[in-house]
Protein backbone atom coordinates (compact mmCIF):
# COMPACT_ATOMS: atom_id res chain seq x y z
CA UNK A 1 0.00 0.00 0.00
CA UNK A 2 0.98 3.38 -1.09
CA UNK A 3 0.71 5.94 2.08
CA UNK A 4 -0.39 9.41 2.58
CA UNK A 5 -0.26 11.75 4.69
CA UNK A 6 -3.19 13.41 6.64
CA UNK A 7 -3.73 15.82 4.13
CA UNK A 8 -3.51 13.26 1.72
CA UNK A 9 -0.45 14.22 0.09
CA UNK A 10 2.11 11.18 -0.37
CA UNK A 11 4.98 10.69 1.79
CA UNK A 12 8.72 10.70 1.10
CA UNK A 13 8.58 7.68 0.97
CA UNK A 14 5.85 7.05 -1.37
CA UNK A 15 7.45 9.49 -3.48
CA UNK A 16 10.45 8.24 -3.13
CA UNK A 17 8.77 4.57 -4.27
CA UNK A 18 7.04 6.73 -7.34
CA UNK A 19 10.29 7.88 -8.54
CA UNK A 20 12.22 4.48 -8.55
CA UNK A 21 9.44 2.80 -10.56
CA UNK A 22 8.97 5.64 -13.24
CA UNK A 23 12.91 5.98 -13.49
CA UNK A 24 13.26 1.91 -13.72
CA UNK A 25 10.26 2.14 -16.22
CA UNK A 26 11.23 5.18 -18.29
CA UNK A 27 12.95 3.16 -21.19
CA UNK A 28 10.20 0.76 -21.82
CA UNK A 29 7.65 3.64 -21.68
CA UNK A 30 8.87 5.12 -24.10
CA UNK A 31 9.39 2.21 -26.41
CA UNK A 32 5.54 1.67 -25.87
CA UNK A 33 4.65 5.31 -26.67
CA UNK A 34 7.25 5.32 -29.93
CA UNK A 35 5.37 2.39 -30.95
CA UNK A 36 1.32 4.16 -30.39
CA UNK A 37 2.36 8.12 -31.22
CA UNK A 38 5.72 7.76 -32.55
CA UNK A 39 7.65 11.89 -32.14
CA UNK A 40 5.29 12.16 -29.93
CA UNK A 41 6.36 9.31 -27.52
CA UNK A 42 8.46 11.92 -25.08
CA UNK A 43 5.54 14.14 -24.59
CA UNK A 44 3.04 11.30 -24.16
CA UNK A 45 5.48 9.80 -21.77
CA UNK A 46 5.75 13.12 -19.51
CA UNK A 47 1.82 13.14 -19.67
CA UNK A 48 1.81 9.89 -17.92
CA UNK A 49 4.12 10.67 -15.35
CA UNK A 50 2.45 13.71 -14.46
CA UNK A 51 -0.94 11.30 -14.05
CA UNK A 52 0.71 8.81 -12.66
CA UNK A 53 2.08 10.81 -9.52
CA UNK A 54 -1.09 12.25 -8.69
CA UNK A 55 -2.82 9.15 -8.26
CA UNK A 56 0.08 7.01 -7.40
CA UNK A 57 -2.12 7.06 -3.72
CA UNK A 58 -4.60 4.76 -5.31
CA UNK A 59 -1.86 1.96 -6.60
CA UNK A 60 -2.30 -0.58 -3.56
CA UNK A 61 0.09 -3.13 -4.73
CA UNK A 62 3.49 -1.96 -5.66
CA UNK A 63 4.13 -5.31 -7.49
CA UNK A 64 1.37 -4.20 -10.32
CA UNK A 65 3.20 -0.93 -10.77
CA UNK A 66 4.79 -1.23 -14.29
CA UNK A 67 1.08 -2.87 -15.53
CA UNK A 68 -0.57 0.28 -13.88
CA UNK A 69 2.03 2.79 -15.56
CA UNK A 70 1.49 0.77 -18.49
CA UNK A 71 -2.49 1.24 -18.35
CA UNK A 72 -1.78 5.06 -17.59
CA UNK A 73 0.66 5.97 -21.14
CA UNK A 74 -1.94 3.79 -23.26
CA UNK A 75 -4.51 6.36 -22.24
CA UNK A 76 -2.38 8.69 -22.83
CA UNK A 77 -1.43 8.05 -26.02
CA UNK A 78 -5.18 7.59 -27.00
CA UNK A 79 -5.76 10.82 -25.50
CA UNK A 80 -2.97 12.13 -27.83
CA UNK A 81 -4.11 9.97 -31.08
CA UNK A 82 -7.73 10.95 -30.99
CA UNK A 83 -6.59 14.69 -30.38
CA UNK A 84 -4.25 14.47 -33.69
CA UNK A 85 -6.61 12.55 -35.74
CA UNK A 86 -7.61 14.23 -39.06
CA UNK A 87 -10.31 11.84 -40.56
CA UNK A 88 -12.14 9.02 -39.12
CA UNK A 89 -10.84 5.50 -39.35
CA UNK A 90 -11.86 3.89 -42.61
CA UNK A 91 -11.03 0.08 -42.46
CA UNK A 92 -11.85 -2.38 -45.09
CA UNK A 93 -13.08 -5.12 -42.87
CA UNK A 94 -15.08 -6.94 -45.59
CA UNK A 95 -12.28 -7.16 -48.18
CA UNK A 96 -9.90 -7.92 -45.06
CA UNK A 97 -11.06 -10.63 -43.98
CA UNK A 98 -10.49 -12.30 -47.39
CA UNK A 99 -7.18 -11.54 -47.25
CA UNK A 100 -3.99 -13.45 -47.07
CA UNK A 101 -0.26 -12.67 -47.37
CA UNK A 102 1.02 -15.81 -47.43
CA UNK A 103 -1.69 -16.38 -50.55
CA UNK A 104 -0.71 -12.73 -52.46
CA UNK A 105 3.13 -13.14 -52.14
CA UNK A 106 2.66 -16.90 -53.53
CA UNK A 107 0.48 -15.31 -55.87
CA UNK A 108 2.28 -12.26 -57.28
CA UNK A 109 5.67 -14.50 -56.73
CA UNK A 110 7.56 -10.72 -56.43
CA UNK A 111 10.99 -12.71 -56.59
CA UNK A 112 10.81 -15.37 -59.18
CA UNK A 113 14.27 -16.50 -58.71
CA UNK A 114 13.49 -17.30 -55.00
CA UNK A 115 13.33 -20.57 -53.32
CA UNK A 116 12.73 -18.74 -49.72
CA UNK A 117 10.06 -16.40 -51.64
CA UNK A 118 7.76 -15.65 -48.29
CA UNK A 119 11.16 -14.92 -45.95
CA UNK A 120 12.77 -12.91 -48.50
CA UNK A 121 9.52 -10.63 -48.56
CA UNK A 122 9.65 -9.79 -44.98
CA UNK A 123 13.85 -9.07 -45.65
CA UNK A 124 12.39 -6.10 -47.58
CA UNK A 125 11.95 -4.63 -44.64
CA UNK A 126 14.53 -2.31 -42.36
CA UNK A 127 13.27 -1.44 -39.06
CA UNK A 128 12.42 1.93 -39.82
CA UNK A 129 9.78 0.43 -42.62
CA UNK A 130 8.20 -1.80 -40.04
CA UNK A 131 7.70 1.02 -37.93
CA UNK A 132 6.01 3.58 -40.63
CA UNK A 133 3.62 0.29 -41.55
CA UNK A 134 2.67 0.19 -37.78
CA UNK A 135 2.21 3.45 -38.18
CA UNK A 136 -0.83 3.57 -40.50
CA UNK A 137 -2.93 1.07 -38.31
CA UNK A 138 -5.71 2.78 -36.37
CA UNK A 139 -4.72 3.28 -32.44
CA UNK A 140 -7.76 0.17 -31.95
CA UNK A 141 -5.67 -2.68 -33.97
CA UNK A 142 -2.26 -1.36 -33.41
CA UNK A 143 -2.00 -0.99 -29.60
CA UNK A 144 -2.93 -4.99 -29.25
CA UNK A 145 -0.65 -5.94 -31.83
CA UNK A 146 2.29 -4.04 -30.75
CA UNK A 147 1.49 -5.09 -27.04
CA UNK A 148 1.21 -8.46 -27.41
CA UNK A 149 3.57 -9.36 -30.85
CA UNK A 150 6.31 -6.48 -30.48
CA UNK A 151 6.49 -6.51 -26.85
CA UNK A 152 5.47 -9.93 -25.49
CA UNK A 153 2.28 -9.15 -23.25
CA UNK A 154 0.21 -12.04 -23.19
CA UNK A 155 -3.24 -10.96 -24.14
CA UNK A 156 -5.29 -11.72 -21.44
CA UNK A 157 -3.09 -8.52 -19.51
CA UNK A 158 -3.23 -6.19 -22.73
CA UNK A 159 -7.03 -6.59 -22.58
CA UNK A 160 -6.54 -5.42 -18.54
CA UNK A 161 -4.41 -2.62 -19.99
CA UNK A 162 -6.82 -1.20 -22.40
CA UNK A 163 -9.81 -2.36 -20.25
CA UNK A 164 -11.78 -4.34 -22.53
CA UNK A 165 -13.39 -7.73 -22.77
CA UNK A 166 -10.95 -10.56 -23.50
CA UNK A 167 -13.59 -11.40 -26.36
CA UNK A 168 -13.38 -8.08 -27.66
CA UNK A 169 -9.20 -8.16 -27.33
CA UNK A 170 -9.06 -11.49 -29.35
CA UNK A 171 -11.35 -9.91 -32.68
CA UNK A 172 -8.92 -6.53 -32.12
CA UNK A 173 -5.70 -8.79 -32.89
CA UNK A 174 -7.30 -10.72 -35.56
CA UNK A 175 -8.39 -7.48 -37.83
CA UNK A 176 -5.09 -5.68 -36.42
CA UNK A 177 -2.77 -9.16 -37.99
CA UNK A 178 -4.76 -8.98 -41.17
CA UNK A 179 -4.54 -5.13 -41.34
CA UNK A 180 -0.95 -5.09 -40.82
CA UNK A 181 -0.30 -7.81 -43.22
CA UNK A 182 -2.09 -5.72 -45.78
CA UNK A 183 -0.46 -2.80 -45.68
CA UNK A 184 2.54 -4.62 -45.25
CA UNK A 185 2.05 -5.48 -49.27
CA UNK A 186 0.85 -1.94 -49.92
CA UNK A 187 3.77 -0.69 -48.51
CA UNK A 188 5.87 -3.05 -49.84
CA UNK A 189 4.60 -2.23 -53.82
CA UNK A 190 4.65 1.65 -53.00
CA UNK A 191 8.02 1.99 -52.26
CA UNK A 192 9.63 -0.39 -54.59
CA UNK A 193 10.09 -3.40 -52.18
CA UNK A 194 9.04 -5.67 -54.53
CA UNK A 195 11.66 -5.79 -57.22
CA UNK A 196 14.65 -8.13 -57.11
CA UNK A 197 17.87 -6.51 -55.65
CA UNK A 198 15.45 -3.64 -54.18
CA UNK A 199 17.16 -3.74 -50.67
CA UNK A 200 21.25 -4.89 -50.08
CA UNK B 1 -13.16 -31.30 -40.13
CA UNK B 2 -12.52 -28.16 -40.85
CA UNK B 3 -12.33 -26.36 -43.79
CA UNK B 4 -8.88 -24.30 -44.73
CA UNK B 5 -10.81 -20.80 -44.17
CA UNK B 6 -11.89 -22.24 -40.62
CA UNK B 7 -7.92 -23.66 -40.43
CA UNK B 8 -6.32 -20.39 -41.36
CA UNK B 9 -8.89 -18.16 -39.39
CA UNK B 10 -7.44 -19.50 -36.21
CA UNK B 11 -3.95 -20.39 -37.33
CA UNK B 12 -2.61 -17.17 -34.91
CA UNK B 13 -4.85 -18.06 -31.62
CA UNK B 14 -3.37 -21.47 -32.12
CA UNK B 15 0.05 -20.47 -31.95
CA UNK B 16 -1.01 -17.97 -29.47
CA UNK B 17 -2.34 -21.08 -27.38
CA UNK B 18 -5.59 -19.22 -27.08
CA UNK B 19 -7.94 -22.08 -28.86
CA UNK B 20 -9.74 -24.78 -26.89
CA UNK B 21 -8.61 -28.32 -26.80
CA UNK B 22 -11.43 -29.80 -29.38
CA UNK B 23 -10.45 -26.51 -31.78
CA UNK B 24 -6.59 -27.42 -31.48
CA UNK B 25 -7.13 -31.24 -32.71
CA UNK B 26 -9.36 -30.43 -35.47
CA UNK B 27 -5.78 -27.90 -36.23
CA UNK B 28 -3.90 -30.13 -36.14
CA UNK B 29 -5.86 -32.70 -37.86
CA UNK B 30 -6.11 -30.71 -40.86
CA UNK B 31 -2.54 -29.65 -41.02
CA UNK B 32 -1.83 -33.27 -40.78
CA UNK B 33 -3.05 -33.34 -44.64
CA UNK B 34 -3.46 -29.81 -45.90
CA UNK B 35 0.12 -28.33 -47.25
CA UNK B 36 -1.57 -25.00 -48.17
CA UNK B 37 -2.20 -24.27 -44.37
CA UNK B 38 1.18 -25.91 -42.93
CA UNK B 39 2.62 -22.81 -45.49
CA UNK B 40 0.11 -20.40 -44.12
CA UNK B 41 1.52 -21.65 -40.65
CA UNK B 42 4.85 -21.47 -40.94
CA UNK B 43 4.44 -17.84 -42.05
CA UNK B 44 2.45 -16.84 -39.39
CA UNK B 45 5.41 -18.06 -37.70
CA UNK B 46 7.40 -16.51 -39.61
CA UNK B 47 5.52 -13.04 -39.62
CA UNK B 48 5.77 -13.29 -35.69
CA UNK B 49 9.26 -13.65 -35.44
CA UNK B 50 9.13 -11.17 -37.61
CA UNK B 51 7.15 -8.80 -35.64
CA UNK B 52 9.35 -9.66 -32.38
CA UNK B 53 12.70 -8.96 -33.80
CA UNK B 54 12.04 -5.28 -34.32
CA UNK B 55 12.30 -3.88 -31.03
CA UNK B 56 11.27 -0.03 -31.29
CA UNK B 57 14.25 2.88 -31.11
CA UNK B 58 15.41 3.43 -27.54
CA UNK B 59 15.31 6.00 -24.84
CA UNK B 60 17.83 8.65 -26.21
CA UNK B 61 20.14 10.57 -23.35
CA UNK B 62 19.10 13.76 -23.79
CA UNK B 63 14.80 12.90 -23.67
CA UNK B 64 15.87 10.37 -20.28
CA UNK B 65 17.54 13.72 -19.25
CA UNK B 66 14.24 15.93 -19.69
CA UNK B 67 12.22 13.03 -18.18
CA UNK B 68 14.27 12.52 -15.26
CA UNK B 69 14.16 16.84 -14.93
CA UNK B 70 10.17 16.22 -14.60
CA UNK B 71 10.42 13.46 -12.27
CA UNK B 72 12.93 15.91 -10.18
CA UNK B 73 10.11 18.93 -10.53
CA UNK B 74 7.39 16.86 -9.20
CA UNK B 75 9.86 15.48 -6.02
CA UNK B 76 10.10 18.95 -5.23
CA UNK B 77 6.34 20.29 -4.99
CA UNK B 78 5.24 21.41 -2.16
Amino acid sequence: MVRTDESGRQTASASGGFRALAEDQLPRLYRLARRFVGDAAEDAVQDALLKAFRSYDQLEDAAAGPAWLTKILVNCCRDRARAEARRPEEVELDELEEFSLFRKIADEDPFPYSDSLHLDFLQQFGAEDVRAVLATLPPRYRVPLVLVYCDGYRVKEVAFVLGVPLGTMLARLHRGRKLFERRLWDYAHEYGLLKEGARP
Amino acid sequence: MITCAEAVRQLWDYLDGLVEEGQRESIEEHLSFCRRCCGEMEFAEELRRFLAEHPEAELPEEARARLIATLDLLERQP
